[in-house]
């Protein structure tokens, strides 16, 4: 099926610290690792053999902490993706990159090297809520990395994390308010959310402190989207908001359920070979990573049609324009099942609309439930 | 057959944990029944369950060949017993199959409440009992302080209890030894006619249902005909044997012995433990005494979450009736639950245990309603019909009055939980007959409603007397008391598997507490969901479940997908296991903790 979308993930694993809330596949950075660097530039010539290599409509690295990658490290593996894969004219490659200091001095030479959108770690800016968060810049740090990279890049984002323990509505508009006062064209909001095996967690059980109920992350949320919608961010995905025409295109490869390659420590990919979709994981620890060649780096299943129907839910569902019915007529052999869908039609929480179903604000709040009654 | 001066039958009354199952293995490899290899830790706890829970359900026996120190080789028989109130009948059977008692008590802990129940009824049956000091090589152990507590609170010297550690083996072959010269030898007859005790009953695939027996006078033998006095039904004996604890065939069973038979019964529910065994053609003068039919006192209904597993539970529940005569059940339909069974058994473990070896064994996810007791309802007509299941209470109009079962109910309690036992038993609308002190235990005797026992009482009691209270009761009849129907609705739907019967005067705080519990047990759903307590039209208490507003995951990239997808099979799953009312979820382990109830 050539001429559909094809995105690479490049994972790289290392922090220079660990955040408190993070449940990513990452490691403290303790120098250099050529090792993991020459097997990533290794996986790039498997995959080109394992399929038939076609223009890579995004290249996205992320982490970990990518841009402790050295812009010649980014640079060749930029060439060697289009050496063997090409690149579409208006690929994006993006790079995920922290607001410290010493990084955002790289920047420059990662545009350089082909970097074409810049995704920073926000998070905040409250010096207390860095603090609370584990990070390692303040709020000054974030900000004139925020203008720094928009003097570089024409593409950027940052995250910013909310619904922190006690967070009230008025701080978080105006953490909101500072956040749009740069006008960049693409944020992404997370919920604080307390993850399995994180430092949080344990903080959570040892009664430090408490999430916040989820009417009040609900209203935090509402808020968000309020005040972004007017200015002229839309929540085009349940985190995500952008100007028109800056909506993430290697992320959408996710929630479209399009292919991708992910490679380097945990990282994941989703591939269609023979008409097969295959999702392939990979070997977590990046010494253990760097030694096995790629063959074994990699574990290569295929999807049952259930769980392709459950993946398409999912993470279309996580779309505003929602599903394409079309898609999912063709991969299940038959229409949603009707009756959740019209109970959630009813209930407002659905609509159809141009042969989507898409969930509405209020059932965007609640896609995990309504997957599961979507699910036959 | 052996002389009766070389039989010695012995039971070993101990508190969970403190050694029973090792010790018995002990002496079993020391009197070579089993090879090392052949020893599976704790053999005599047979059932998967009895070995998790750490008790014995079923009654056991085993045979051991003991060459003692005056060069004579005796017969040891262990009969293994129940410990749990629910089985109290039980319990008594075989003691009086025995005539001594190891009291195996842990040196590092002392006596519990437990112990104390059983060695009680041991004293009952007469036994002579040998004290057991366990776990004397833990650093914990204290043998003096254990010592004094054993002549202070149940009364026997102590002196000379014999020291062990059934775990490194030390002194196993001093509680052979004490068996033998300690304990007393059984009397009997050989030449009287046959009497032997039904101490249990079993039912083995290929042999059918054994019976386990203790032979008091005359001789058991293959191709007699027995008959079981209590029951009238009579047997060709095919097989006689004992476990050693192997199955071993024997030419006959002696005055003394202990071992089984079997003649082609077909269900257990023919042999009723405690029921006299005698020769057809030599019937005993008179039955031993103190048989007593086993009632199941508890009712409660079981549902398939999966109705298409209906016959399955069927078919379940016949096989477990083949092993177990004291349930019975009867088909059920419920509105909520479909098609079901109604079901009594002799207690609140009982039931625990048959619901649970049906999930296990036979794979069936049940759902239990609340617990019931068996209501007389007088109806105005003058006709009386008993009431198994609230949901099929008769119109109130209809009824000329109600009346509960009762229970005399007796509880020894150290007096420093005394005030705590006192207020859960005024809670539970008891009535005080007696409180006596026996050094720093109390013995309360109360009168209490069988229905405000039937659920948590037990569990209650435990709890805030750290386990060292001990409880039994027997029913002493029936009263009439104001007792109503309170319904559950939730979403404005009645949900009959919820219905239970209610004092009045409790009722409101029964409804509030349920309410308040079923908020928490049912998830929340998209809407807000009204839980009401009504009795007739009146609703007498109200919660509500907010609706959910946020269950989303925040982060949903690439390497998600998977993590996340897996964790939708799982909660789709569970929603498998959860009832449909109208359009609310209810989680199947709801109906029954819904009516726990907690201590203000």
């Amino acid at each position: 099926m050539t001429g559909n979308p094809l995105g690479l993930y490049i994972h790289w694993p290392y922090c220079t610290r660990l955040c408190p809330y993070c449940d990513f596949n990452i490691y403290r950075q303790r120098g250099k690792d050529e090792a993991l660097f020459q097997a990533l530039l290794e996986d790039i010539n498997w995959w080109a053999n394992e399929i038939v290599p076609r223009p890579l409509t995004s290249l996205s690295f992320g982490g970990g902490t990518p841009s402790l990658l050295s812009p010649e490290q980014v640079a060749q593996i930029i060439t060697l993706c289009r050496k063997k894969f090409g690149f579409i004219d208006s690929a994006e490659i993006g790079m995920e990159a922290n607001p410290t200091d010493a990084e955002a001095g790289k920047l420059q030479a990662f545009a350089d090297a082909g970097i074409n959108r810049l995704s920073l770690g926000i998070q905040s800016f409250d010096n207390d809520v860095l603090k609370f968060l584990g990070r390692n810049h303040n709020a000054r740090e974030a900000r004139r990395a925020i203008e720094k990279a928009q003097n570089i890049f024409d593409n950027t984002s940052f995250d910013l994390i909310y619904a922190t323990p006690d967070q009230t509505p008025k701080h978080w508009r105006r953490e909101l308010e500072t956040a749009l006062s740069f006008n960049t064209p693409h944020i992404s909001l997370y919920q604080l959310t307390v993850e399995p095996g994180t430092a949080f967690e344990k903080a959570v059980k040892r009664g430090t402190w408490s999430p916040l109920p989820d009417e009040k992350e609900a209203t935090l949320y509402a808020m968000a989207q309020d005040i972004c919608a007017k200015a002229g961010l839309s929540g085009y995905e349940i985190s995500n908001l952008a100007k028109p025409g800056y909506e993430s295109q290697h992320n959408k490869l996710y929630w479209l359920s399009h292919d991708f390659i992910g490679i380097g420590p945990g990282a994941h990919s989703r591939v269609t070979l023979q008409a097969q979709r295959m999702a392939a994981e990979t070997i977590l620890h990046p010494r253990d990573y760097a030694q096995e060649l790629p063959p074994q780096r990699f574990f290569m299943e295929a999807l049952t049609r259930e769980d392709q129907i459950t993946e398409f839910l999912l993470m279309g569902l996580r779309l505003k324009q929602g599903l394409d019915l079309a898609r999912y007529k063709n991969l299940a052999g038959k229409d949603l099942p009707a009756k959740p869908r019209d109970q959630l039609i009813k209930d407002g929480l659905a609509r159809i609309d141009n042969h989507h179903f898409a969930l509405t604000a209020k059932g965007r709040l609640l896609l995990n439930t309504i997957v599961l009654e979507l699910m036959d | 057959m052996t002389d009766l001066s070389h039989i010695r039958n012995f039971s070993i009354v101990a508190h969970i944990d403190h050694g029973k199952s090792t010790l018995a293995d002990r002496l079993i490899q020391l009197t070579g029944g089993l090879t090392n290899r052949e020893m599976k830790d704790q053999v005599l706890d047979n059932m998967e369950l009895e070995r998790e829970r750490g008790i014995t359900i079923k009654a056991q026996s085993v045979r051991l060949s003991y060459t003692a120190k005056d060069g004579d080789s005796y017969i040891l028989n262990l009969i293994d017993t129940p410990g749990h109130v629910d089985f109290a009948y039980e319990v008594s059977r075989s003691l009086s199959a025995v005539e001594g008692s190891l009291l195996v008590v842990d040196a590092s802990q002392g006596v519990e409440a437990q112990t104390l129940a059983n060695v009680y009824q041991a004293i009952d049956a007469n036994h002579e009992i040998v004290p057991v000091l366990n776990k004397i090589d833990l650093p914990a152990a204290d043998i003096e302080r254990v010592q004094q507590q054993i002549e202070d609170v149940i009364g026997l010297d102590a002196s000379d209890a014999v020291m062990i550690s059934a775990k490194t083996g030390h002194g196993i072959d001093e509680v052979l030894e004490a068996i033998v010269t300690r304990l007393p030898a059984p009397e009997g007859d050989r030449n009287a006619p046959l009497k032997a005790l039904l101490v249990d009953s079993w039912y083995d695939a290929y042999l059918g249902v054994v019976v386990m027996v203790r032979v008091v006078d005359g001789v058991l033998k293959k191709g007699m005909k027995v008959r079981m006095m209590a029951a009238g039904a009579t047997y060709l004996v095919d097989q006689v044997g004992a476990f050693d604890p192997k199955r071993i065939n024997l030419p006959e069973l002696g005055p003394g012995e202990i071992g089984f038979f079997t003649g082609q019964i077909k269900q257990v529910a023919d042999t009723k433990v405690g029921d006299t065994i005698t020769d057809e053609k030599n019937i005993c003068k008179e039955a031993l005494p103190g048989f007593k039919p086993s009632q199941p006192v508890v009712f409660c209904g079981l549902f398939p979450v999966d109705s298409a597993q209906f016959e399955d539970l069927r078919e379940a529940i016949g096989r477990l009736r083949l092993n177990d005569a004291s349930f019975e059940f009867e088909m059920e339909t419920s509105a909520a639950l479909g098609f079901g069974f109604r079901c009594g058994f002799l207690g609140l473990l009982h039931l625990e245990i048959i619901r649970e070896r049906l999930e296990r064994e036979f794979n069936i996810d049940l759902i239990t309603t609340a617990p019931s007791v068996i209501y007389n309802i007088y109806l105005t007509d003058g006709e009386m019909i008993e009431l198994h299941n609230p949901a099929d209470m008769p119109d109130p109009v209809k009824i000329d009055r109600i009346e509960e079962p009762w229970i005399k109910a007796t509880v020894m309690v150290p007096d420093d939980y005394l005030g705590a036992v006192l207020k859960l038993c005024e809670d539970r609308r008891g009535v005080q007959l007696d409180l006596t002190y026996a050094g720093s235990r109390a013995m309360v005797v109360y009168e209490l409603p069988l229905n405000e026992v039937v659920f948590d009482f037990y569990d209650k009691l435990k709890s805030i007397t750290k386990g060292y209270a001990s409880f039994d009761y027997h029913l002493i009849g029936y009263r009439q008391e104001n007792l109503v129907k309170m319904q559950i609705l939730v979403n404005d739907e009645p949900v009959d598997a919820l219905s239970i019967i209610v004092h009045r005067a409790r009722a409101e705080m029964r409804g509030r507490a349920m309410c308040e519990k079923l908020k928490d047990l049912i998830p929340r759903h998209q809407f807000k969901i009204p839980i009401q307590a009504a009795i007739g039209g009146r609703v007498i208490a109200r919660e509500t479940i907010s609706a959910l507003r946020k269950d989303v995951t925040a982060k949903c990239y690439g390497g998600d997908a998977t993590r996340k997808r897996k964790l939708l099979d799982k909660q789709k799953a569970g929603k498998k296991k959860m009832r449909q009312f109208g359009r609310v979820e209810i989680p199947q382990e709801a109906f029954i903790k819904a009516l726990k109830m907690e201590d203000k």
